[in-house]
């Protein structure tokens, strides 16, 4: 058991693949800068890989101070068992005071793994982490400085903050897209810092024998406009309608789970709960009900625009512009308005 | 060779059927209102495990803790074609963290040394996924998440297809192991009648003491025991008792378990209620859309 260290620093696993790093654990770096800030450490980043060098570069230039760089040929591959156990070497070497994943499918393949060797808790999926204070009303006892991990439960109807108070690190994945990326600094530097690792074959519990990447169709979280169809939407055909105006605006079609379900378009445009978490200027939901758990994924949308036929819809409790009509009749309108201030 | 599973599987209220009776006024869920249901993915961790069953010969085990309710899913997995049903239940469990529950279940597995431990990806009820890898660790046993599709058993060699949401992977380890099973691995089986007639009465023993409470309302708490241990007796000899494991069967730590054994605790509970801070709204006509349109050119959201 890990006691807890109120100077330790504050660390997110650097996730790379093939010598890229993946998004959102650099989503995290900005939010991780802060609770570090706030707490007066170091932000240090854990980067495993081989020959990965050049990365721990660039995470110093997003705000990292410290790079713990683990180079090894057997780190060349994720594997459970070879990262897990790195880890949770420098977890008890260091012993930082949080440790953040994002929650990738590799995050959330490890990280449940390391809380488990070093006993530590975790919460699964955060959307938001603040630094707060906790009572226990009981015994009037009171601890500051603890990282509050908040996340959405229960299908999303529900908001949890956890925390952990006595057994540390405090460890959290957190949920791709829901935090902005970092800016780059060139002048940022980290300091690096070489760790030595022994690894040998045995500790690979798989072999991999094959992989392959599958792009998704659609960049939602790099799209600064979404036009979003539900089941209201009412067949593929209409679902056109989406298309359209997607592309008069020069934005990215997206959909509800109801409507993926119903084969109106391809998985990869679902937001929500489950699919991903958005946060455009400017999001037009059309047909769409407003369940709990596909506003769990857009609320964060700068401007929402909603059109449906149903004024007692809970998507209009949380959008802009409130359209109540036909969205047969309002979406070509919206189109024709577009084009018309185009031509101008 | 034959292959020994135990699937662990878990009972959750159906949050995709979440209606307004489901919250309470204050926030909180009403637990009452939602129907309890067998873990989605869970049963197609189940579907894998009988499968190889079908193919190959063992035994499937289910395994699940909870409260003495939780008995039924155990049914649902015996109505399918599990041999066994273990149900780990005790009032030291309660307000256990994914790391407690993992402690507890893990040292359920344990009496069993089964070749393959199955799970689902993760339960509707907190989507966390930890249990599954957690359960591995403490077990010291590889894992392999997200399990699309069972390549091939080959004595002690398995070969599985990951699905990683942006790709997939072929991977070979060794048994044992402990593997999530995705929703789309497989189409879960529906309940065999010959099975459901078998394995109708099945029960664990707090069920069975309600079932006789009921049909005996004048009998004194001595006589319901009494009566509850022979009827009991009688499931077992047909091997239809649900076993009721507690922790001190387990030989587990209580330092790991329930409240003490978990490090997460909740600090505050939110209902969600989303609003929009100014809205606004718009005549379903053409000027009223050309309006909305302007504004939102004016103040650049578009363009």
């Amino acid at each position: 058991m890990i006691e807890v260290n109120k100077q330790g620093e504050v660390w997110v696993f650097a996730e790379q693949h093939h010598g890229k790093l993946e998004d959102t654990p650099m989503e995290l770096i900005s939010k991780a800068r802060e609770l570090a800030d706030k707490l007066k450490v170091k932000l240090g980043a854990m980067l495993l890989g081989d020959r990965v060098g050049e990365l721990a570069v660039k995470l110093g230039h997003f705000g990292v101070d410290k790079v713990y760089l683990v180079e090894h040929p057997l780190l060349a591959h994720y594997q459970t068992s070879s990262y897990s156990k790195v880890i949770d070497d420098l977890i008890h070497k260091h012993n930082p005071q949080i440790v953040l994943y994002g929650a990738t499918p590799v995050g959330r393949d490890l990280a449940p793994r390391i809380a488990s060797s070093v006993k530590a808790g975790l919460t699964a999926d955060c959307t938001d982490l603040q630094i707060g204070t906790h009572e226990i009303k009981k015994t009037s006892e009171v601890y500051d400085n603890l990282l509050f991990q908040i996340r959405p439960a229960f299908g999303g109807n529900i908001i949890a903050t956890i925390i952990n108070y006595d057994r540390w690190p405090q460890m959290a994945t957190v949920r791709e897209g829901v935090m902005p990326m970092p800016v780059a600094d060139g002048n940022r530097k980290a300091q690096i810092v070489m760790e030595k690792v022994h690894l040998t074959q045995t500790d690979l519990a798989l072999e991999i024998l094959s992989e392959h990447v599958q792009q998704k169709k659609v960049n939602l979280k790099a799209s600064r406009v979404i036009v979003a169809g539900g089941a209201g939407v009412g067949s593929k055909d209409n679902f056109k309608l989406v298309w359209d105006l997607a592309h008069c605006l020069g934005g990215a079609p997206g959909a509800t789970r109801a409507a993926v379900d119903l084969g109106f378009i391809d998985r990869d445009h679902q937001i929500g709960q489950t699919g991903t978490t958005v946060r455009p200027s400017l999001y037009v939901a059309i047909g769409i009900s407003g369940a709990i758990q596909h506003q769990a994924g857009m609320v964060e949308s700068q401007k929402i625009i909603a059109i449906n036929n149903d004024p007692s819809a809970s998507i209009f409790n949380v959008a802009h512009y409130k359209i109540v009509g036909d969205l047969n009749q309002i979406v070509p309108m919206m189109i024709k308005a577009l084009k018309e201030k185009t031509i101008k | 060779m034959a292959y020994n599973c135990v699937v662990l599987v878990k009972q959750v209220p159906d949050t995709k059927r979440i209606t307004g009776q489901a919250m309470n006024e204050d926030g909180t869920v009403n637990r009452a209102a939602l129907p309890a249901i067998f873990n989605p993915e869970d049963l197609n961790a189940l579907e894998m495990a009988l499968k190889i069953k079908d193919r190959f010969g063992g035994t499937v085990t289910v395994m699940t803790m909870g409260l003495p309710a939780a008995a039924e899913v155990l049914r649902q997995g015996l109505f399918r074609g599990a041999d066994r049903a273990i149900l780990i239940t005790d009032r030291r469990c309660a307000a256990s963290d994914t790391l407690a529950t993992s402690y507890i279940l893990s040292c359920g597995v344990k009496k069993l040394n089964p070749d393959i431990v199955l799970c689902g990806r993760q339960a509707i009820d907190g989507d966390t996924a930890q249990v599954g890898p957690q359960c591995a660790e403490k077990l010291g046993i590889p894992q392999i998440t997200y399990v699309e599709e069972l390549i091939k058993l080959d004595g002690k060699a398995i070969m599985v297809k990951r699905n990683l949401g942006n790709g997939w992977q072929e991977v070979k380890g060794k048994l044992p192991v402990l593997l999530t099973v995705l929703d789309t691995a497989n189409e879960p089986r529906v309940c065999c009648a010959k099975q459901l007639m078998k394995c109708k009465t099945a029960a664990c023993g707090p069920e069975v003491e309600t079932q006789i409470r009921t049909a005996n309302p004048g009998a004194s708490d001595e006589q319901v025991k009494s009566m509850a241990k022979q009827q009991g007796e009688l499931l077992k000899q047909k091997g239809l008792l649900i076993e009721q494991w507690d922790l001190d069967m387990l030989n587990a730590d209580l330092q790991w378990c329930g409240r003490d054994g978990s490090p997460t605790k909740v600090h505050r509970i939110q209902s969600v209620v989303l609003t929009a801070k100014e809205s606004k709204s718009v005549d379903p006509t053409q000027a009223g859309v050309d309006a909305m349109i302007h504004e939102l050119i004016v103040d650049h959201t578009l363009g």
